[in-house]
């Protein structure tokens, strides 16, 4: 079961700025437990999208390389205050996780 | 359940690959987005090529032109590799696609995201990487791409043992 991801996101001089945080171990497939040498399998999300009133703003494919609990920052014109945002991502293994915010 | 359906009637189009005049169809009745349309394939080739110049061409940004107009901020020296800040804006107009790259990764791709137009060329995020290495920041604007550069010192590497 994912983590909930927070989100913030505000208009600022005439665009919505949208930061989401992320619960996820992003695990790279190269870490190797230091006890028994086996590889830690890759876990790492693979697809972000966003959208605006339904209307997709950004989709996003992602590798290992992002940081443990992603952080994405990201900027939309012609959205204005009270939007509704959606943000969505699905890993490797399937996991999916969905939320849903209003811009402020 | 609905997203799952338009996932799932996407592919089935997007399968069809000759059937140029369904997609067509798909993209006048608005289901699919122009710049927004190959959600639902990673695109595995990419992601998992090893080399810098691999993972550019297949993204089709080999041969991307030098640019002073993608800004790319980030530490100079990251002192924990396994989370560094980046923060990219693009001030060419019209900016598409943004694509991160380092080159010293064992996958050098880390991220690519579409933007519709009503996104801001701009993407802020953290990496990791395992040592110091150049950074490279690919946008793909009015069917462009353009690319930029930077170096970042790595103290201690972001990918464990």
């Amino acid at each position: 079961m994912a983590e909930p991801m927070k989100i913030r996101a505000k208009m600022v001089d005439g665009a919505a700025h949208i930061v989401v945080l992320m619960i996820h171990p992003m695990e790279t497939g190269q870490r190797k437990d230091p006890r028994s040498g086996q590889v830690y399998p890759a876990h790492f999300i693979q697809h972000v999208t966003a959208t605006i009133n339904d209307k997709p703003v950004l989709n996003m494919q992602c590798g290992p390389a992002i940081s443990k609990n992603p952080m994405f920052g990201f900027r939309v014109k012609e959205a204005k205050s009270g939007d509704k945002l959606a943000v969505t991502w699905e890993d490797n293994k399937g996991e999916k996780a969905r939320a849903e915010a209003t811009i402020a | 359940m609905e997203q799952e359906r338009v996932n799932h009637l996407r592919r089935l189009i997007l399968k069809g690959g000759g059937a140029g005049g369904v997609l067509a169809c798909a993209l006048a009745a608005g289901v699919l987005r122009p710049t927004l349309a190959h959600a639902a394939d990673w695109n595995k080739a990419a992601f998992e090529s090893k080399t810098l110049a691999d993972a550019l061409k297949h993204i089709g940004a080999d041969g991307a032109a030098e640019s002073a107009d993608i800004l790319i901020k980030a530490p100079e020296v990251a002192e924990n590799g396994a989370v560094i800040p980046i923060e990219v804006t693009c001030r060419i107009a019209g900016a598409q696609s943004i694509a991160l790259l380092a080159e010293k990764n064992p996958f050098p791709l880390m991220a690519h995201a579409e933007l519709a137009n009503a996104t801001e060329g701009y993407l802020n995020t953290r990496f990791k990487m395992g040592q110091t290495s150049v950074v490279k920041v690919v946008v793909k604007a009015g069917g462009k791409h353009y690319i930029a550069s930077r170096e970042i010192k790595v103290t201690i590497g972001g990918c464990g043992g």
